[in-house]
């Protein structure tokens, strides 16, 4: 395939950069394409929203990164650099040395992701004295430091008592805690906010950006949700099966989405205020399309309200809008707007009848 | 029955589990639902709203009759629930469960799934049920070919349509629609939440809508009906509840809602600093006051009251008449 993502630009003093990197991965019916052509960066200090819905690829794409893909996929890619080192030519105990060290995780469920036979006192000193960062004494000290950063009352009781004591919230706190424990420069959060609460949300996602702000580390923020997305990223990547349909800022992208899936999958969401109350919201309709086998055209076109004949064949080449702005579809971005604006006017005909 | 009564109607509900931890320790009341009072008037669409462990889905169970309340009396048309008959009841109020993952039996065909509510009420030969089958599937966009599809088959909103089917086969009055799209995808939640409209209004249903995404509700519900720890803490139109918000928590959920509006950071949280208390062991007085920005001397020592404010009921003490005489 073509790579019209090489010319991207990116810093070198980017924390991750990710360009061509495409996984495959084999099943009994063929080669599943779980991401095909991505490309991404991240610089310290700075926030990426990886966003789609569930079998887009984004946690694939994050997995990747980590080197923790099972056996059957297979990861290629011009560029997957982490500070500066190729991940690709890493052997899996350099890798092992990364995560959890240079590289922090959080997953979306802190009551699997924790082991519920060790305190958490226990997980988090390991974390530290594994990668040889101090004693257990050191690594006692920083976790109680740390959990009263993430807001934890009486942190050293705390160390004491075991996952399934904690709420949701809490858990969730301390694995954001036990991730800080080496300094990582970077945070991979993978729907970091999807098991909880509306109004634990919102408290775990301010304390994510104000731990990032104040370690100046760069985050990669993996989820379904457009409305975190908006809130907290600096740029967005929207992908669709396996595709980084659109990227740019986040003003960028939801002020002025210029893939049709990205404009359906805003026009999806009721705006308490916006939205009129009962009226029908847009839909795309159909669902998403099987990854196995080979690919032509865009994988959108099923779903697509502008699909036209030249959408299904070849490859759909990335419009470059802006350094980091870009869009992967057949439609120049005025017609993009207009289309946009069409379907919108059509849409509040249709709640004002 | 009556006519004029509301089609369901709560008068001080309270159902209480009685918790144990292990068979020597004495077991402690969980109050799952206390005291709830409302009433749903017949083609509304009631939402019922709070975090996880509010009590929600213990009314919906309660709503449904498939849990008695431990006090109080729901009534069905003006007649107590508990003296309907079960059957009776079930052919007009059904449920749509939250995950379609789990709630459709996996070794079934959808031709079974969705006529089992047929056949359970014996209702019609084999093959009318058939046909009011093929009938109820293009109604909720499934296409016939999935007829003798199982489950595992289908995408998320796919089963989503066949429970929805299912709850419709036996043309019931009332949907309780407990967290109906909160499994599915954005793009997928705004297909069935279409489905639901379109299907109220063309078979005039009532619905109780379950859900904690407030932006959801709002869009769905004409009235709203905010939990909090088991205890019905703000109730009104769609339009008080939205527009104008007493209660502090419902301000505070209403402010932790996240709209894809980047203008707009990350709400300010200073108001929700602390945890959801553990039911088993609640606060004193006004349950939320440990959490409430506006919490006065009183709202730790006595249990507000339920008070009417223009039609719409509010549970705190900055409302009602012991403010007004203190």
């Amino acid at each position: 395939m073509t790579n019209d993502t090489a010319n991207i630009p990116y810093s070198d003093e980017s924390i991750l950069a990710v360009r061509g990197m495409n996984v495959d991965i084999r099943v009994p019916a063929g080669t599943l394409h779980a991401v095909t052509n991505s490309a991404f960066h991240v610089d310290r200090g700075e926030t990426l929203c990886i966003v789609g819905e569930s079998g887009c690829g984004k946690s694939i794409t994050s997995l990747a990164v980590m080197g923790l893909l099972p056996g059957n996929a297979t990861v290629t890619a011009d560029v997957l650099k982490f500070e500066g080192r190729d991940l690709l030519s890493m052997s899996q105990k350099q890798l092992s040395a990364l995560r959890g060290n240079r590289m922090g995780m959080i997953f979306q469920d802190p009551m699997t992701s924790l082991n519920p036979v060790y305190t958490i006192g226990n997980q988090m000193q390991e974390i530290y004295v594994r990668h040889g960062k101090g004693n257990a004494a050191q690594a006692k000290d920083r976790a109680i430091y740390l959990l009263e950063k993430v807001g934890i009352t009486a942190a050293e009781s705390r160390l004491g008592q075991y996952p399934h004591q904690l709420s949701g919230g809490l858990r969730q706190r301390v694995m954001i805690a036990m991730m800080l424990m080496n300094d990582p420069v970077l945070i991979i959060a993978d729907e970091p906010t999807t098991a909880l609460d509306v109004t634990i949300q919102a408290q775990i996602l301010h304390l994510l950006a104000d731990l990032q702000k104040e370690f100046n580390m760069a985050l990669i923020l993996i989820t379904h949700d457009l409305g975190v997305v908006a809130r907290i990223a600096d740029r967005v990547a929207v992908m669709y099966a396996g595709y980084m349909v659109e990227t740019g800022s986040s003003d960028e992208v939801f002020n002025a989405p210029m893939h049709p899936y990205t404009q359906g999958l805003i026009d999806c969401i009721p705006i308490p205020g916006k939205t009129e109350r009962g009226a029908l919201l847009g839909s795309i309709p159909g669902i998403v399309p099987a990854l196995v086998g080979d690919q032509e055209g865009c994988m959108f076109r099923n779903r697509c309200d502008f699909a036209q004949e030249v959408c299904g064949t070849g490859i759909i080449e990335r419009k470059a809008l802006g350094e980091q702005r870009g869009y992967r579809c057949v439609i120049g971005p005025e017609q993009a707007q207009a289309n946009l604006q069409a379907s919108r006017a059509q849409a509040a005909v249709a709640a004002g009848e | 029955m009556n006519a004029d009564a509301p089609v369901l109607e709560c008068r001080d509900v309270s159902r209480t589990f009685m918790i144990g931890k292990g068979p020597f320790v004495q077991k402690k009341p969980l109050r799952a639902v206390q005291d709830v009072s409302l009433s749903i008037e017949r083609g509304e669409v009631l939402a019922v709203v709070g975090e996880s462990g509010c009590g929600k889905t213990t009314l919906a169970k309660m709503l449904l009759g498939l849990l008695p309340p431990s006090g109080g009396e729901i009534f069905f048309e003006g007649v107590p629930l508990s003296s309907v008959d079960r059957n009776a009841v079930s052919r007009r109020i059904q449920p749509v469960f939250q995950d379609p993952y789990s709630s459709l039996n996996p070794r079934k065909t959808l031709a079974s799934i969705i006529s089992l509510p047929l056949d359970v009420h014996k209702i019609g030969t084999p093959e009318e049920r058939k046909r009011r089958v093929e009938e109820i599937m293009e109604l909720v966009g499934l296409p016939r070919r999935l007829l003798y599809s199982y489950p595992s088959q289908l995408s998320g909103g796919q089963r989503q349509r066949v429970a929805i089917a299912r709850a419709l086969a036996i043309k019931p009055e009332i949907l309780v629609c407990d967290e109906p799209t909160s499994a599915l995808d954005v793009s997928v939640q705004a297909q069935i939440l279409n489905l639901l409209q379109e299907l109220r209004e063309e078979l005039n249903l009532t619905y109780v809508f379950i859900s904690h995404n407030l932006a959801v509700v709002e869009h769905m519900s004409s009235r709203v009906a905010v939990m909090y720890l088991g205890r019905l803490i703000e109730f009104g139109t769609a339009a008080q509840v939205f527009d104008d918000p007493k209660h502090p928590y419902t301000s505070a959920l209403l402010d932790s809602v996240l709209t894809p509006e980047p203008q707009y950071g990350l709400p300010e949280i200073t108001t929700m600093g602390r945890e959801f208390p553990n039911p088993l062991n609640p606060p004193p007085g006004c349950a939320f006051h440990p959490r409430c920005p506006k919490a006065m001397d009183v709202c730790s020592q006595a249990q507000p009251q339920p008070a009417d404010e223009n039609g719409r009921l509010l549970e705190c003490h900055l409302y009602g008449e012991e403010t007004a005489a203190a």
